[in-house]
């Protein structure tokens, strides 16, 4: 059978996963850090704590401010020493909670053991409630609560849970990684959410140049004897780690424009995210620290890192040996979606996956021309989108046009930059367009809802 | 010979009168009654087309300011006084005049004083910079100097300058039209009355960060420290979220602020002489000596009325 792939775009750089052979190191614990109440998304999250007061690893300091929202834990034990905002990688001001780290003292109730625990509860709203409280989001990137995820609104039912472990992102290896060493976890993970989901069939979903990890994962599943678990041999190709583009190479079926994936009967959790369930679940641990890639050609000591939630960014880089002078650019993700960080105080958050420094050469842009209507931006969108058009109409802030043409369907991958030949910064314009289209359905249903109370009165 | 040419000549003119007739009839029994005043209203409009007035053009201005019943939400910032007196007159409305208003911006961090802390390689667009983040100084407020406001002027009136990074206003040349002020992310120029003479005081700082963290970022920063409105003696200065604002209606123009503020974030423009601090200062400190002086000499005078009162008991 051949590999499956997504069916719409795509582009192929090269994989780059030069720290593949680290394994995953625990980071001293910072001095220290400062954990921000905004790591996912939805509306942020409300302290619980006050300053001065002492807490330990694993223990509430915020609590969510909405449905759409995540518990949010220390991850180091220690004295609050303030509560206030901070600059966050972009700059922004954003109420972060500060503690001096005193020892390292974990809750009680928390099982620090090693010992694997393959025996599912069978409560299955106890399960999501111990999801929920662990404060688990989408450790692939969106951080979307996973809770939420869980939860599918009536009507709709789950056909297949997918975990992805495509890390179609170049220089990320942090997925791989756990799923080489913590196999066994992510499997037991992946078996509670597909008992959740209603037992329905699970996925799990590898890219074919990771073969270590699709010989372990299935000699895994073998050893543990669990049902209804399979991996699939994915091909090569960028953004296959999306979840729609992943859900079409799959189930060979299409989410439509504004619908969840759970509309087409399909649930899709990162491979992190089942680590984080299995803990959350069978331990009692909440998410306190995440696996980050620290990679890129000019950093010597590349690793892969454990790294309790609001270390520092600085202090990760000085502890790999400092960063190195030819390094220009230091960018929080991959080279394709991350986001350049403009502030090394910043601190990790739940989501934060990878940081990868690159030279000069590596960043430059080269110089913009005119577009010659090659359509190259067109076939590389895996949304099917036009970013030509958009990114003229985004540049005259057409906002009706733009909606028309599905800006907000963007999802930001980059194929499109990557694939034009002159140069064209497509996806700074687009990703404009995306938020003036998404601002123009957002205060339209602001405007709806109004109505409706106004007519309800 | 010349019969062909009377026939052709009196074919062709009786076809043209004719037509002409359908034409005329059609005409009226279509005819769209239009306000003859609009015409007249943007014949007197300026032109420029630019939607200043919030509407999309002259003629969408003068359909909407015949429409109207006065004149109060329909205003010409291009044309100023001088139009609307001329658009009152044919209307027959009566017209309040506005104070001029020029575009001030609002943010002082030249290159010297406000350092860079990264280097901005992407779009040179204020629109896609501030999407991504707070922008390449450590002031999350101030201007990013990638020109949206430059771009978006139609008058010319708006130049960045190389050596501050900053836009510069040209006030002769600019309208008040408020393009600007609706292409700036960041809201960093603002609308003011152009003053007597041109003459006028504000803020040029927007960051509502505390003191301290303002001072790091931009050595010009306004640090809400409330000097500014303790001096002012019109009330005319408020301190909010760290920052201060000047009231235009209440300034009067005596830029005792400006002398007093530590940071240099209250510009004075087009006074005649430049500020002499030292002067002000002196006449500041003079004042609040004799405004001393007097609450002793109040706070006496009372207490020798209650002593004076306990004899009387």
């Amino acid at each position: 059978m051949s590999k499956r792939t997504f069916s719409i775009g795509g582009v192929h750089p090269h994989d780059s996963k030069i720290s593949r052979g680290c394994p995953i190191c625990p980071l001293p614990v910072a001095p220290t850090v400062y954990i921000s109440v905004a790591q996912h998304i939805g509306a942020p999250s409300v302290p619980c704590v006050a300053v001065g007061d002492k807490v330990k690893v694993g223990q509430v300091i915020a609590e969510p401010g909405g449905f759409v929202s995540a518990f949010i834990h220390s991850s180091v034990s220690g004295t609050v020493k303030s509560i206030g905002p901070r600059p966050d990688l972009a700059g922004r001001p954003v109420t972060h909670i500060e503690i001096a780290v005193e020892g390292d003292e974990w809750a009680d109730t928390i099982d620090t053991t090693d010992t694997l625990i393959t025996e599912i509860p069978s409560d299955n709203k106890a399960i999501v409630e111990k999801i929920r409280l662990g404060g688990v989001v989408g450790l692939g990137g969106a951080t979307f609560p996973t809770h939420v995820k869980l939860s599918p609104p009536p009507g709709s039912k789950c056909e297949r849970v997918i975990i992805n472990g495509c890390e179609c992102e170049p220089y990320l290896t942090s997925d791989f990684r756990t799923l080489l060493e913590k196999g066994e976890q992510v499997v037991v993970g992946a078996a509670i959410l597909r008992q959740v989901m209603g037992n329905v069939p699970c996925t799990i979903a590898i890219e074919e140049n990771k073969p270590e990890a699709i010989v372990h994962i299935r000699e895994v599943i073998e050893k543990l004897g669990f049902e209804g678990i399979e991996v699939m041999e994915m091909k090569m190709m960028y953004p296959q780690g999306g979840e729609k583009q992943l859900i079409d190479a799959v189930m060979h079926r299409q989410v439509g424009s504004g619908a969840l994936p759970i509309s087409v009967g399909a649930v899709v959790q990162n491979v992190a995210t089942a680590l984080a369930v299995y803990d959350a679940v069978q331990k009692n641990k909440p998410i306190v620290d995440n696996s980050v890639t620290v990679t890129g050609e000019c950093f010597p000591n590349q690793a892969n890192l454990l790294v309790r939630v609001g270390t520092p960014l600085r202090y990760i880089l000085d502890y790999l040996g400092g960063i190195p002078a030819d390094a220009a650019k230091i960018i929080s993700g991959g080279p394709m979606m991350g986001r350049a960080v403009a502030n090394l105080d910043a601190a990790t958050v739940k989501g934060t996956g990878a940081l990868l420094l690159l030279t000069e050469a590596q960043t430059r842009r080269g110089k913009e021309s005119e577009c010659i209507r090659c359509g190259r931006c067109a076939d590389a969108c895996p949304m099917g989108l036009e970013p030509f058009l958009l990114q003229k109409l985004s540049r005259n802030s057409d906002v009706e046009a733009l909606e028309a043409n599905a800006a907000q369907d963007c999802i930001e991958c980059g194929c499109c930059l990557y694939s034009c030949p002159a140069n064209i910064p497509l996806l700074d314009w687009v990703r404009l367009g995306k938020g003036l289209a998404m601002g123009a359905i957002r205060a339209r249903a602001a405007a709806a809802k109004a109505a409706a109370e106004a007519a309800k009165k | 010979m010349s019969s062909t040419i009377i026939w052709t000549i009196a074919v062709v003119t009786v076809l043209g009168l004719l037509l002409a007739l359908v034409l005329y009839l059609v005409a009226q029994k279509f005819k769209v009654e239009e306000d003859p005043r609009i015409d007249e209203v943007e014949k007197a409009m300026p032109g420029a087309n630019c939607g200043g007035c919030g509407f999309a053009g002259c003629r969408a201005f003068a359909e909407a300011a015949v429409k109207a019943p006065n004149l109060d939400n329909n205003y010409c910032p291009v044309g100023g006084n001088d139009t609307m007196a001329k658009v009152a007159a044919i209307l027959g409305y009566e017209v309040k005049a506005k104070a001029p208003m020029v575009a001030v911006v609002r943010c002082n961090g030249t290159c010297a004083v406000r350092p860079r802390v990264n280097e901005w390689g992407g779009t040179e667009s204020c629109a896609v910079k501030a999407q991504l983040y707070t922008g390449d100084t450590a002031c999350a407020y101030g201007c990013l100097g990638c020109g949206d406001c430059v771009k978006a002027c139609q008058f010319g009136a708006l130049s960045m300058d190389s050596e501050t990074s900053l836009p510069v206003v040209d006030q002769d040349k600019c309208t008040a039209c408020g393009a600007c002020v609706k292409a700036c992310p960041k809201k960093v120029i603002e609308l003011r009355p152009a003053g007597p003479r041109g003459m006028r005081v504000f803020v040029s700082c927007l960051n509502r960060d505390k003191g301290p963290v303002a001072k790091k970022a931009c050595a010009s920063a306004c640090i809400g420290c409330g000097i500014c409105a303790k001096t002012c003696t019109h009330e005319a200065i408020v301190v909010e979220g760290n920052i201060a604002y000047i009231d235009a209606s209440k300034c009067k123009l005596c830029r005792e602020c400006e002398a007093m503020c530590p940071t240099g974030a209250i510009h004075g423009v087009n006074f005649p002489k430049p500020l002499d601090k030292d002067a002000i200062k002196e006449r500041i400190k003079i004042r609040n000596q004799k405004a001393k002086e007097a609450v002793v000499i109040s706070s006496e005078a009372e207490k020798s009325q209650k002593k004076e009162d306990k004899k009387d008991e």
